[in-house]
């Protein structure tokens, strides 16, 4: 596109943009992947609405800052790429709706579930809540593997993808791979966050869940380098980086069985944060891979901001993110302690139950 | 070739629809949010300073109705973040550099805040202390004001575009100053007007739950006071309403004198304008006079030029101008909708305030606000008006810039995504609306249920070394 000639002298800033939206995708991903997990695994390891109350608890407080991250990352590509926004939501169009009803179905089952006290309506939710994180998790790891891999596009880099070029084989490992690591590494948070029977059935469960995950981002990432190496101008990325992505799921299987649960939570997290890596070194520095012709890739040049709003955009998130990450991580240090306990009491009923300080 | 222009034109009027069937939804829930998080400030800086469990019980109880919105106000904004790019490629495309940063500042600056200072308000009871924990509903009340601040940061350059240049090489507006689009006077008396508005759509809500409470009898103790504060905060903030809207109206005659005609039916150029009261046209979209009109002379002069004989333009006269400045065309919005969605607008903003009026009258005497079971009923039914009225100013200030969606720079039926279908824009506004609706269902149920349910019975928190549950998990 035009673009180009008026754009390279600043690739720097482009650069740094293209990487700083795969730091909040991986973010996004790393976060809200534990949640999804939780979702997905709460019917599995909780056998009454009372235990499964307990497991919502341990995502409660923390699953909408996690989703920030997705709309930030939204945001960010929209005022650093608009022609790369333009092109990935309108041409992902109908996956995007279904990942957007299973966000919205998921949000409100999170924040319904315990409005009622009545048994059936907590456990209606809780299945809705399984049903509806597993969509957004498995749907990512198409999205994404789609981008890398290529869509029909116009020479203009528009995507001209039906739904079903979506779903070609590779896309569809790319989502198993999604949703498995997610469920992994959600079973770890919950062997962490959780106590007593809870913990032990999620730590038997994250065992189950090791080594079909850990098989499946072996199978995506050599298949994405495959991919990488057989089309020559595709990029092929460092090589460390998948090699650890590969090693991290094995590595948490293997922390987890010894018993150094937290250790094996920061090696899923390390595995889904190089897994996102691996992808995007991959297409940089295209935002979409054109499967109709290499050269009608949109890339960082032809679809990003001017110089100006670049660096305006550079300076603001120089400002805001140390803070954001601060009182953030401050938060899920507040919320440290393990969530032990029944399903959420009644104010009479936590009152009978604990004499407590009003304050901590 | 004639078919394929059939099939855009379907794509075009369908993602209209589904823009404003998703935002106007959305905001359903945004002024709630902004204006009862507010009163959540109020309520818990009042226990904190007095100690009186009275204030806590409110805090907690309004907590719940807060936050059954809340949730809705989420989710939902999910798909606004995302529909620009989805059903409005081209729009992204052409303005991205300019409207893009004000969504990701939003993101950054405000979302990040609000949602994290949200969980731990809501969990936080038991882990904070007393003061630590106030602040939480002070952040998430200044997060979501902020949020709204951003918003109609982009929203107003839509209105009125400032600090951009058009670059012929990449065919596109780029920023030139950030500080201009943070300082859009458009935006300035737009955010005071809605922020107004969003106080008013709070403590109408307020208002009319303390009044079903009072009808009942039940914890007069508490729901009095709250329904004589809500009631000065009702009338406060329906007179800010009013007078920032004036404000912004007089500048949107200025800036988009299209808008304001049309929202006037005003045809013809006039000194001396007459405010209109009730007009009728001829039933088409771009009628081009009056059939019927009763008006008071001079009005809209005095109101849009603060002089008697002041000169105010009207549609024909501004569409012919246009057409000279833009090329052939219409530039005319559907005048039916933009006259009586202002007046729907500004009217209820009135009722609003009347409503307060006599509230605050009722309350002269001591016990009577108390028993007066009709008021209560008024009262009630109230929280509706905010609400319709909100939904009326957005549809009059974005049906009213058509056909532009950047006034003077882009035109709606160019901002359309070209990819995308009218069968795949039909599927997914089908799908919102069936899904907004059980939604919808879903809110009015737990609303009523919680209000029904009423505050946590008095000596709940009492003694004070008792533990405060979390407040919703």
């Amino acid at each position: 596109m035009l673009l180009a000639a008026s754009t390279h002298g600043y690739w720097n800033l482009q650069t740094l943009w293209f990487f700083l939206i795969v730091v909040l995708w991986t973010g996004y991903f790393v976060l809200e992947g534990f949640d999804f997990g939780v979702g997905m695994l709460t019917p599995a390891i909780g056998r009454t609405t009372a235990e499964r109350g307990v497991l919502l608890r341990t995502i409660a407080p923390v699953w909408d800052g996690n989703e920030v991250w997705l709309l930030v990352a939204g945001g960010a590509t929209f005022a650093a790429f608009p022609g790369w926004y333009a092109s990935l939501f309108s041409g992902f169009y109908l996956a995007l709706f279904i990942v957007l009803v299973g966000l919205i179905v998921r949000g409100v089952a999170i924040e319904y579930r315990n409005k009622r006290e009545d048994d059936q309506w907590r456990r209606r939710w809780d299945y809705v809540h399984a049903g509806a994180s597993a969509v957004p998790a498995l749907l990512w790891g198409v999205a994404l593997a789609d981008v890398v891999h290529g869509v029909p596009t116009d020479a203009h880099g528009q995507v001209t993808a039906d739904l079903l070029d979506l779903l070609g084989p590779y896309a569809l490992f790319g989502g198993l791979t999604s949703l498995a690591l997610f469920a992994f590494h959600g079973s770890i948070f919950l062997t962490l966050r959780t106590t007593g029977e809870l913990e032990q059935r999620a730590r038997r469960l994250s065992l189950r869940l090791a080594m079909p995950a850990s098989a499946l981002v072996l199978g995506f990432l050599v298949w994405t380098y495959v991919n990488a190496a057989s089309a020559h101008n595709k990029g092929i990325v460092p090589g460390v980086i998948p090699i650890a992505a590969i090693c991290a799921p094995f590595a948490a299987g293997a922390l987890q069985r010894a018993g150094r649960t937290g250790l094996a939570f920061t090696a899923t997290a390390v595995a889904i944060a190089l897994t996102t890596l691996t992808l995007f070194l991959n297409l940089y520095p295209r935002v979409i891979v054109s499967s109709t012709n290499n050269a009608y890739s949109p890339t960082i040049w032809t679809t990003s901001s001017s110089h100006y709003t670049l660096t305006v955009m550079s300076v603001i998130a120089l400002l805001f993110t140390p803070i954001v990450l601060l009182y953030q991580t401050w938060s899920y240090w507040v919320f440290r302690a393990r969530v032990t306990g029944t399903d959420a009491p009644t104010p009479a009923q936590a009152l009978a139950a604990s004499p407590l300080g009003k304050s901590s | 070739m004639v078919r394929e222009n059939l099939a855009a034109v379907d794509a075009l009027d369908l993602a209209r629809w589904q823009f404003a069937a998703t935002t106007l939804y959305h905001f359903l829930f945004v002024p709630i949010t902004i204006g009862l998080a507010w009163f959540l400030v109020g309520m818990q800086t009042a226990w904190y300073r007095s100690g009186e469990e009275r204030w806590l019980r409110a805090t907690r109880f309004f907590g719940k109705l807060f936050l059954i919105n809340f949730a809705l106000g989420v989710v939902t904004g999910i798909v606004q973040e995302f529909q620009f790019g989805m059903n409005w490629s081209d729009y992204s495309r052409y303005v991205g550099d300019v409207f893009g940063a004000p969504l990701a500042i939003e993101g950054l600056a405000a979302f990040f805040v609000e949602s994290t200072f949200l969980g731990l308000w809501i969990f936080g009871w038991n882990h904070l202390r007393p003061k630590v924990h106030l602040a939480m509903v002070w952040l998430v009340a200044i997060g979501s004001t902020a949020s709204a601040y951003f918003i109609l940061a982009a929203n107003s350059w839509m209105q009125h575009p400032v600090g951009y240049k058009l670059n012929p090489v990449t065919h596109r507006a780029e920023m030139t100053s950030i500080a201009k689009v943070m300082t859009n006077p458009t935006l300035v008396r737009a955010f005071g007007h809605t922020i107004a508005a969003a106080a008013l759509t709070g403590s109408m809500l307020v208002l009319g739950v303390a009044a079903w409470h009072l009808r009942r009898r039940t914890d007069v103790r508490l729901f009095a006071p709250v329904a004589r504060v809500s009631l000065w905060v009702t009338l406060a903030a329906a007179v800010a309403t009013i007078l920032l809207g004036h404000a912004q109206a007089q500048l949107m005659t200025k800036q988009q004198p299209m808008k304001m005609a049309a929202a006037e039916a005003l045809y013809t150029t006039q000194k001396g304008a007459p405010f209109s009261l009730f007009a009728l046209g001829p039933w088409q979209k771009y009628p081009n006079h009056n059939v019927a009109s009763i008006a008071i002379p001079h009005g809209l002069s005095l109101l849009a030029d603060n002089s008697w004989n002041g000169t105010v333009l009207g549609v024909n006269d501004i569409q012919r101008s246009e057409e000279q400045k833009y090329g052939p065309g219409n530039y005319r919005p559907i005048i039916g909708v933009t006259y009586w969605t202002f007046r729907i607008m500004a009217g209820l903003g009135f009722v609003a305030a009347l409503v307060a009026l006599v509230g605050l009258w009722l309350a002269r005497v001591p016990g009577r606000l108390e028993r007066s079971g009709r008021f209560h009923s008024v009262a009630l039914w109230a929280i509706a008006i905010p609400l319709v009225a909100n939904l009326a100013g957005w549809i009059f200030t974005e049906m009213g810039r058509q056909p532009w969606v950047v006034y003077g720079l882009l035109l709606t039926r160019r901002a359309v995504s070209p990819t995308v279908s009218a069968w795949w824009v039909g599927i997914t506004l089908l799908g919102f609306t069936l899904l907004y609706g059980v939604l919808a269902a879903v809110e009015v149920k737990l609303m009523i249920g919680a209000v029904q349910t009423g505050p946590d019975p008095v000596g709940t928190y009492e003694p004070e070394t008792k533990a405060i549950p979390a407040l919703s998990y």
